[in-house]
């Protein structure tokens, strides 16, 4: 067997291009239909774990998936926006615990996430470096966007523009970094997160500049009535919270109204789950409340249809391929007649023939078979992005 | 179908006038009906070779080959010459057990050739036959050390250790061909080709050496080489040679001539 296995080797090696092309068939057939039920486990695994373990989600009416998304998974798509207000009525019915999410703005690509200290212990998220958000203009890190971008605590995050050629709008905020967070290998490794009123500064719903009622550059006042000063678009605004500006930071108007794009709600018990629930039924209602799971399962179910549908498709492309594979070794033999026949000739028996042909399929479907597997390794190894890529963002 | 025997013209001395060769062979009736004309087996001594009332067709008919009695001594050189066509090489494979004939015997060093099951006869030849076949019939992608080692990889009867390794080497070195262990038969010359395909039949050391026009395709002074060297392997393993020639002016060298000159007009159908 040892020689078969040598000669076998050696006549693979010398029609490398027909080896090439049998290997990369055999493998690109078997990992095609196991990579995609390695990342549609893993998609399964991600996204219901998230889903499952956040019972309510309330926000605008419109796309239940879309609002799910981006609460759970902090997507680029952004919901309908709903008002602070709606924390508040949580709050006050006592049935949950509201936890105000504003997911809309980015910094270098990563979801920034408005939201209050007690999202990171309903996600039992942990400070592994620095300390937790405290001061206006404060951001703590995801641990792989910490990594990513190579930032600790002590340096700076700069906000990214929502529009690039809006030069009337807002100024990118720089951010202070003064945590990072453990890895929870979920969407939380990869966001930055921020109290909501720094959110509402990103949006320049809050901003920071001197006081209008001390200006002596009159290009600077549009208008004054009594202690009111209108000032112009000239006036400097701060991009920065320092300690020494803080104070000049403000917000107008009532905070009530300030936008979210979602409301996590903890329910004490399933009742009051179920009660908060039966509120937002009502027709004239303009927000929904949605358990994140029956969203998600309803996704998985398209996924896997479709799944079913690629399976068909690949088992067809598969059959095709075993075919032209069998086609391709019958062939191969009627080439090799006349080394088979040279073989016999010397006084070779039938059984060392079948034994060589057998150490060729043998090597070929264990080069194939480690092809395969260090595809389906690299797959695993990256599922978590790919699945992300492919189904969050 | 009529019988036909094969005449054969022996020689004792090794040497023959090439003019007197062919004078013999013109005037000689090469190929005749009648059996008793052949040379009956030696009783006393045993033949390498011997064939008796062969009778072999292939499967559409097209050719048959009808041998009565044919023996070869050991030790013995024969030439078997005659066109295209007229069953020299049906006749080496009959010999060496590839083919087998549909009537009479074949015995090879005192073994029933033809009688034996497919698994012993394959056996048989592998470690009692030496064949060169007509193109070297070298695997490609083997290199030319692999290639001469090969007969004993495809078979369990013959065993590949240290020494075969060492007789191989030494005996690729006897060819010629000792520098061009690592390099594939296409990047030989024919000469070279042939010094491998011989270098492969005679590794197992055989008793009986069949080469089919081994020195065709050659250049004279590598035919001469070539059949040099195949003498000096009779030589040294006390063996026999059959060979399949179309150059008349190597048969002085043989010790006995098989002519199928006009047998293919007698026996072809």
């Amino acid at each position: 067997m040892i020689d078969s296995l040598n000669i076998a080797w050696k006549y693979i090696r010398f029609n490398k291009v027909k080896t090439a092309t049998l290997v990369a068939c055999i493998t690109l057939i078997s990992f095609l239909p196991m990579a995609l039920e390695l990342i549609l486990d893993e998609s399964e695994k991600q996204l219901m774990s998230r889903a499952v373990s956040t019972p309510l989600v309330i926000g605008a009416k419109g796309s239940a998936l879309d609002l799910v998304m981006n609460t759970l998974y902090f997507d680029d798509e952004v919901p309908e926006l709903i008002t602070m207000e709606s924390a508040h009525r949580v709050m006050d019915s006592k049935l949950a615990q509201p936890i105000p999410l504003y997911v809309r703005f980015q910094a270098r690509r990563n979801p920034i996430v408005g939201t209050t200290l007690d999202y990171f212990d309903f996600r039992n998220l942990r400070i592994a470096e620095g300390r937790q958000l405290a001061i206006l203009g404060d951001c703590v890190l995801g641990a792989r966007v910490a990594e990513s971008l190579g930032l600790r605590p002590g340096d700076s995050l700069v906000t990214s523009p929502e529009t690039l050629f809006d030069l009337a709008g807002v100024y990118p905020l720089k951010m202070k970094v003064v945590g990072v967070l453990t890895k929870s290998h979920t969407s939380d490794d990869l966001s930055v997160f921020v109290d909501l009123k720094t959110a509402w500064v990103i949006q320049g719903l809050g901003h920071g500049h001197e006081d209008v009622t001390k200006l002596q550059d009159p290009t600077l006042v549009l208008k004054r009535s009594g202690k009111n000063v209108a000032a112009t678009a000239k006036l400097y605004q701060h991009t920065e919270i320092t300690e020494k500006n803080i104070d000049a930071f403000h917000f107008h108007g009532d905070l009530s109204q300030y936008p979210l794009t979602a409301v996590l709600a903890v329910p004490r018990d399933d009742k009051s789950g179920t009660i908060l629930r039966g509120r937002y039924l009502k027709r004239e209602q303009t927000r929904q409340v949605v358990r994140p799971a029956d969203v998600i399962d309803g996704l998985l179910q398209n996924i896997f249809r479709i799944k079913n549908v690629l399976d068909a498709v690949i088992s067809v492309v598969a059959l095709a391929t075993i075919l032209a594979i069998i086609l391709v070794f019958a062939l191969s033999l009627r080439l090799r007649q006349r080394e088979i026949q040279t073989i016999f000739k010397l006084g070779c028996r039938r059984a060392t023939i079948v034994q060589l042909m057998a150490a060729e399929i043998f090597i070929i479907a264990i080069m194939s078979a480690v092809f395969c597997g260090a595809l389906i390794w690299m797959v695993n190894q990256f599922s978590n992005d790919l699945v992300r890529m492919l189904f969050i963002r | 179908m009529s019988n036909a025997s094969i005449r054969t013209h022996k020689k004792r001395n090794n040497i023959i006038n090439p003019k007197k060769l062919r004078c013999q062979l013109s005037e000689l009736p090469v190929l005749t009906l009648e059996a008793p004309k052949a040379e009956p087996l030696n009783p006393e001594t045993t033949p390498m070779i011997a064939i008796q009332a062969l009778e072999f067709c292939y499967p559409k008919g097209e050719f048959k080959l009808n041998i009565p009695d044919f023996q070869v001594s050991g030790g013995e050189k024969v030439a078997v010459i005659g066109p295209s066509g007229s069953g020299k090489t049906t006749l080496l494979n009959l010999i060496a057990g590839i083919m087998t004939p549909q009537n009479g015997t074949v015995s090879v060093d005192e073994a029933q050739v033809s009688t034996l099951g497919d698994r012993e006869r394959r056996d048989f030849r592998i470690t009692n036959i030496g064949f060169v076949f007509q193109d070297f019939e070298l695997l490609d992608y083997l290199n030319v050390f692999d290639n001469v080692l090969h007969p004993y990889r495809i078979t369990g009867a013959l065993k590949l250790d240290k020494a075969v390794r060492d007789r191989a080497e030494s005996l690729t070195q006897d060819m010629g061909i000792g520098d061009k262990l690592k390099r594939k038969p296409n990047d030989l010359s024919h000469g070279e080709k042939q010094r491998v395909a011989i270098c492969r039949a005679l590794l197992p050391q055989p008793r009986l050496i069949l080469t089919d026009e081994a020195t065709g395709n050659l250049d004279p002074d590598n035919k001469i080489l070539i059949l040099d060297l195949l003498f000096k392997a009779v030589s040294d393993y006390n063996a026999t040679l059959v060979a399949v020639t179309h150059d008349h002016e190597l048969l002085k060298h043989f010790d006995q001539i098989v002519n199928f000159q006009e047998f293919k007009n007698m026996a072809a159908v």
